[in-house]
C-alpha cells in the first residue's frame, strides 16, 4: 500500500517540520491571541450570547485563513519539486489536508479558550455540543482552504487572492456553524442541530474528495 | 449566404428569442395574476421574470463547469474560452436575478414581519445569501484569471478553481435553504407558492424560461466567436 505509506511519511514530515521550526506555530498562536485580544478589548464582557457567538466565528475564520495560507506558499519551488519526485500528488494533498485539519483543531481550541477567558465564560449552556460544532467547522475551514491555497500559490498577489477565492466557499460553513453553535449556546437538544452537524461532515467529505481529484491537475507542469 | 446547420440553428435561435420574449413580456405584464397570496398582489408578475433569469444563470454556471472539466481532460484552449465566457454570463444573469429578487423581497417579505425593517433591501434570506455567494464566487474567478500572464497556466488553475468552487457551492445552493428554512418560496416552510398558478400562467412562465435559455445560448455563442476571432487576429498580427 504505497499510497498510505507515502501519505503517512508526508504527514510525519509536515509535523516534524512544524515541530522543528517552531516560529510558524508560535506565529499562528500569537496571531490568534492578538486577534482575540483586539476584538475582546473592543467588546469587553458585555456581549449578548448570540453576538459573542458570531464574533467568535469571524475570528475563527480569519485565524484559519492565516494558518492554512502558508501550507503551499511556504514551500520553496525546489523543495516542492523534490517532494513531487518522491510522492504522488494524491498522497501530497491528502497529507496536507489531514495536517491542516489537525492544525486547525488545535488552533480553534486555543482560540476558543482565549476568547472564553477574555470575553466572558458561562454563556454556553451545552459546552460539549458547542465544542463539537466548532471542531467540525474548523476542519471544514481547513479542508476548504488547503486546495484554495494551492490554487492561490500559483498566481501573483497571493494574499488577496486567497481571501477573495476562499471567502465565498467558506460562507456555507459559516452559516451552518453559526446556526448550530447558537443552538448549543441556548442549550437546545442535540437533535436540533443534528442536520447542521451532518451537513458539515458531508461538506468536509465532499471538499476532500474534490481536492483529491483536482490537485493532480494543478501539480502537473 | 452560408447554409450550414450552424447558421440555420442561429437564425432559429433568434426567432425563438424574439417570439418568447415578446410573448412573455406582453402576457406577463397583462395576464391575470393569482391573488391567493394577498402579500404578493400584482408583484406576482415578477415570477415570470425573476425565476427564468435564475434558470439562465444556473444553466450558464453548469455549462461553465462542464467546459472546465472538458478543458482539464482535453487540454484544448477553446474549452477554456467557453468556460470563461459562460462564467461571465452566469455573473450577468445572476446579478439580474439578484436585482429582481431584491426588489421583490423588499415589497413582499418586509411587509409581513413586524420585527424586520419593512423597507429592507436585504432581508437575509438563506436563498439570497447563497445567490450572492454564487455571484461572489464567479467574481473571484474573474480576479483569479486576471492574475496570470501565461495562458495555459491561467486556463489550468482557473479551471481547477471553477470545478472546486462549484462542487462546494452548488449542492449548498439547494440544501442550505432547506436546512435553515427561510421565506423564499419552495425552499423552507412555504411549499404552496406555485399551487395557485393556472396552466396559462405556467405557459407564460415556461415561454419566458425558453426565451432566457435561448438568449443565454445565443450570447454565449456570439461571445465565444468574438473571442476566438480576436485571438486569431492577434496571432496574425504577431506573424506580420
Amino acid at each position: 500500500m504505497s499510497f498510505f505509506r507515502e501519505t503517512s511519511a508526508l504527514l510525519k514530515k509536515e509535523l516534524l517540520l512544524e515541530w522543528k521550526q517552531k516560529y510558524a506555530l508560535y506565529g499562528m498562536l500569537l496571531y490568534s491571541l492578538s486577534m482575540v485580544f483586539v476584538v475582546s478589548m473592543a467588546v469587553q464582557r458585555n456581549l449578548p450570547p448570540q453576538a459573542w457567538n458570531v464574533i467568535f466565528w469571524v475570528i475563527l475564520m480569519f485565524v484559519s485563513v492565516n494558518a492554512v495560507a502558508k501550507s503551499f506558499m511556504g514551500e520553496r519551488t525546489g523543495q516542492l519539486l523534490y517532494l513531487y519526485n518522491l510522492a504522488g500528488p494524491r498522497a501530497i494533498i491528502v497529507a496536507k489536508i489531514i495536517y491542516n485539519c489537525v492544525l486547525m483543531l488545535g488552533i480553534s481550541i486555543v482560540t476558543l479558550v482565549f476568547f472564553l477567558l477574555l470575553s466572558g465564560s458561562g454563556k454556553i449552556v451545552d459546552p460539549l455540543q458547542f465544542g463539537v460544532v466548532v471542531l467540525i467547522g474548523s476542519m471544514a475551514f481547513a479542508a476548504n482552504l488547503t486546495l484554495v491555497s494551492a490554487i492561490a500559490s500559483k498566481a501573483q498577489n497571493q494574499a488577496t487572492l486567497l481571501a477573495v477565492l476562499s471567502f465565498p466557499i467558506m460562507v456555507p460553513e459559516m452559516i451552518v456553524g453559526i446556526s448550530a453553535s447558537s443552538k448549543a449556546i441556548q442549550g437546545l437538544p442535540w437533535m436540533d442541530s443534528m442536520s447542521e452537524i451532518i451537513f458539515s461532515i458531508c461538506f468536509v467529505v465532499i471538499i476532500a474528495a474534490v481536492s483529491v481529484i483536482l490537485f493532480p491537475f494543478l501539480w502537473k507542469e | 449566404m452560408d447554409y450550414s446547420w450552424k447558421s440555420i440553428a442561429r437564425i432559429m435561435l433568434g426567432i425563438t428569442i424574439l417570439a418568447c420574449f415578446s410573448y412573455a413580456i406582453y402576457a406577463g405584464l397583462s395576464a391575470k395574476v393569482p391573488y391567493q397570496n394577498p402579500m404578493n398582489g400584482q408583484t406576482a408578475r415578477n415570477f415570470f421574470f425573476h425565476v427564468p433569469l435564475w434558470f439562465g444563470a444556473m444553466l450558464m454556471g453548469y455549462t461553465s463547469v462542464v467546459y472546465s472539466v472538458l478543458y482539464l481532460r482535453k487540454n484544448d484552449l477553446k474549452w477554456d474560452i467557453r468556460a470563461h465566457e459562460a462564467a461571465k454570463l452566469m455573473l450577468l444573469f445572476g446579478l439580474l436575478g439578484l436585482a429582481t429578487g431584491i426588489v421583490w423581497s423588499r415589497v413582499t417579505w418586509g411587509a409581513d414581519k413586524a420585527d424586520t425593517d419593512p423597507q429592507a433591501w436585504w432581508p437575509w434570506d438563506p436563498k439570497q445569501t447563497s445567490a450572492l455567494t454564487c455571484v461572489l464566487l464567479y467574481a473571484g474567478y474573474m480576479v483569479l484569471r486576471r492574475s496570470f500572464d501565461d495562458t495555459t497556466q491561467r486556463a489550468k488553475v482557473s479551471g481547477v478553481y471553477n470545478i472546486f468552487a462549484a462542487a462546494s457551492i452548488y449542492p449548498l445552493f439547494y440544501v442550505l435553504p432547506k436546512v435553515l428554512g427561510g421565506r423564499h418560496p419552495n425552499t423552507g416552510t412555504d411549499q404552496t407558492a406555485l399551487k395557485g398558478l393556472t396552466s396559462s400562467q405556467f405557459s407564460i412562465f415556461w415561454m419566458a424560461v425558453l426565451g432566457v435559455i435561448c438568449l443565454s445560448i445565443a450570447i454565449l455563442d456570439l461571445m465565444v466567436r468574438y473571442r476566438q476571432t480576436k485571438m486569431a487576429l492577434e496571432a496574425l498580427e504577431d506573424e506580420v
